[in-house]
């Protein structure tokens, strides 16, 4: 799950790291009113779920109270393309206003699972600003690493030679070590599975601060910290993703006109890759569970029709334990309650399966029944050039 | 005879009385697996079904009925637990079926399983068959042929439908190895492919992965290295857009890495043949056999 930055920045101050000073806004009087109190000039902050904001036109500096107001007006409602967003953009409905500070340096300081060394890896680089990503093609030498041991966690010795990796000394060190231990510790109360400030400036009074802050949670950690689900953001997502979500269905929604339905998340990916090798292009991604009951199936139909592009579906089961029969008898349902008017390929394979076969037919129902995943796959995207 | 399981394997169910864990444990044992416990705390002294042993503790059950592998349907809040008590009960094969543990809790559960000498097949895995022999999971049992293919996939129902391929070309698996789609598995292809390339009834393999992680590029090194059978694989997620989580918690394209792409070049580069087309698995598999 993905969280604002005023958001990540709340859960790393409550584990001990500075951030500047601010407030979030949703109206432009609120942006003057918090500029009066922080004292200018402020920073306005485009509170969207992508990052590369700052050259889309997401970040400004306001020098008054008034120049906050206006600002904030403009970029408010406004839709923000970056990089990392689509062509599609997304609305800005809030704004992060914080004091400008004067920065000496800005570095890097990120905390994710290293999944080839099965621990966790603190990451620190003196090339804050730019993504690590980046850092990491052209220059690895640049950034420090430091595992943290799965019994033992990060030993203060670790993060110390991470602060001198950076050339901190002193007083800084001694904050250093404050703030990284801070970070680890919101990484393991959140069960975070990035935790990322980028940059973290040094100020020139000599302070230490998160500038920004990312955080990105595990979804499967989030059964013990019910208080992060209240930090989901609904606008941020695509309204059909929502909805299939609330059937804890996997729905990932794409751009071309195949809509598919299958189960088990490996075998949705090879369909759309099926469906892109024989020249069509897959609507969505949706696995409706390894098990695929009749009523997930219905609901699953429901919210793939839903998508206008598509214009051919490709229901592909592979019944084990799962009846196909039953699944028949959920997709027949399902259709004749949704009034589908595309062309829908069925192919169910396993347990049952000529049983399902033949109750797709009798259904009276305009099925294409496919025998195997490449017949599925051609004829599905035959009737998605043709419609 | 296969890996991992076969006629000697005697199974411990660690949530027997769940829902999964009983509707699977009267699967495995149609199937002729030798169930010889299972695990509820606070149930012990009962009998599942009126034919298999119920304990309290995991210790409990390897001492009174010498089981030597595990299956976990324990839900994600309590399977860390149940696999970590399998361990210290001295159980050498611990296979997880549960999907959604937290990747921090598998961090730990890891290095505690390793640090005893256990092995883990999973979590978030469909489990692992020898064909004919022994069933320890959720797979439908009937596609499955006893025969000289190996098979390991990050993958479920993908699986399914490759071993339903191979069977239906007259190509038996000698054993299926579901690895689990997770970020953090116990075992990972190339300890796999290490039993296989052991094992003398195994002599080629199919490996399916999918985008994320670099399991797929160390399977590749060491084929490189060390594997000397043929092997055919298929990646899953050549479509899947980057930085979106494709229902596996672990099949997601972070910061531009792991992609479908990486992962197909480092297995042709080792020799792998990659296909391209998942309804072609066995076919491919049948044709790099007669070569």
């Amino acid at each position: 799950m993905k969280i604002h930055e005023f958001q990540a920045k709340e859960l790393l101050r409550a584990h001990g790291v500075p951030t500047p000073r601010g407030a979030v806004v949703s109206q432009p009087e609120e942006a003057r009113r918090v500029a009066e109190e922080l004292g200018t000039p402020v920073v306005l902050k485009a509170q969207i779920h992508a990052g590369g904001r700052g050259k889309a036109g997401g970040i400004r500096l306001a020098r008054s109270p008034e120049e906050a107001e206006q600002l904030a007006s403009q970029m408010l409602g406004m839709k923000l393309v970056t990089a990392q967003t689509g062509p599609g953009g997304r609305i800005v409905r809030r704004l992060l206003v914080e004091e400008a500070l004067d920065i000496e340096r800005e570095l890097y300081a990120g905390l994710v699972l290293d999944r080839a060394a099965e621990r966790l890896v603190f990451m620190v680089s003196g090339e804050g600003g730019v993504e690590i990503e980046e850092v990491a093609a052209r220059s690895p030498e640049k950034i420090l690493k430091e595992h943290a041991d799965p019994a033992h966690g990060l030993a203060d010795f670790q993060l110390r030679r991470l602060a001198f990796g950076l050339g901190l000394r002193d007083e800084l060190m001694r904050q250093a070590l404050r703030l990284f231990r801070g970070l680890y510790q919101a990484y393991l109360a959140t069960d975070a599975s990035l935790a990322e400030i980028n940059p973290l400036v040094v100020t020139r009074d000599g302070r230490l601060l998160a500038l920004d802050a990312k955080i990105n949670l595990d979804d499967n950690g989030l059964f013990r910290h019910p208080e992060l689900l209240a930090l989901r953001d609904l606008e941020e997502e695509d309204p059909l993703e929502v909805e299939a979500s609330r059937y804890h269905l996997n729905y990932i929604r794409l751009d071309g006109n195949v809509g598919c339905m299958v189960n088990g998340a490996g075998l949705a990916m090879a369909t759309m890759d099926v469906i892109k090798l024989y020249g069509g292009s897959p609507a969505n991604f949706l696995d409706v569970g390894g098990g695929a009951s009749a009523e997930t199936v219905a609901n699953g139909f429901r919210i793939l029709l839903s998508d206008r592009n598509v214009r051919a579906v490709l229901i592909n089961i592979f019944g084990g334990i799962v009846r196909c029969d039953r699944v028949a008898q959920g997709v027949i349902e399902a259709s004749r309650q949704v009034g589908a008017k595309v062309p829908i390929v069925v192919r169910l394979q396993g347990t049952n399966a000529e049983e399902a076969a033949r109750l797709l037919e009798e259904s009276g129902l305009n099925f294409l029944v496919a025998s195997d995943l490449a017949e599925a796959a051609q004829k599905a995207v035959a009737a998605a050039s043709v419609a | 005879m296969g890996i991992l399981v076969d006629k000697n394997t005697r199974l411990v169910v660690q949530g027997i009385t769940g829902g999964e864990g009983s509707f699977h444990t009267r699967q495995m044992m149609e199937y002729g697996t030798n169930v010889v416990a299972g695990v509820t705390p606070g149930k012990g002294g009962q009998k599942f079904d009126g034919k298999v042993p119920i304990f309290d503790t995991v210790e409990q059950a390897v001492r009174e009925t010498g089981a030597n592998a595990s299956v976990v349907f324990v839900p994600p809040a309590f399977a860390p637990d149940a696999m970590m008590e399998a361990s210290e009960a001295g159980i050498p094969l611990v296979v997880c079926i549960t999907e959604g543990i937290p990747a921090l809790d598998m961090v730990k559960v890891k290095d505690y399983l390793a640090r005893r000498g256990t092995l883990l097949v999973g979590p978030n895995c469909p489990g692992v068959i020898t064909p004919g022999q022994c069933k320890v999971g959720i797979m439908p049992g009937f596609i499955h042929r006893p025969g000289p293919i190996g098979v390991v996939s990050r993958s479920g129902t993908l699986t399914y439908e490759a071993v339903y391929q191979l069977s239906q070309l007259g190509l038996g698996q000698s054993t299926c190895v579901g690895i689990g789609g997770d970020p953090i598995v116990g075992t990972t292809f190339v300890s796999v492919l290490e039993l296989f390339q052991v094992d003398p009834y195994t002599e080629a393999v199919v490996l399916i992965g999918e985008i994320g992680g670099t399991a797929e590029e160390e399977a590749a090194q060491y084929i490189r290295t060390s594997f000397s059978k043929p092997v055919v694989a298929f990646i899953a997620g050549q479509t899947a857009p980057p930085g979106r989580r494709m229902g596996h918690a672990g099949a997601i394209i972070a910061g531009g890495k792991g992609t479908a792409k990486e992962k197909i070049e480092a297995l042709e580069e080792a020799g792998v043949v990659v296909c391209p087309n998942p309804a072609e698995i066995g076919k491919t598999m049948r044709s790099v056999l007669r070569k």
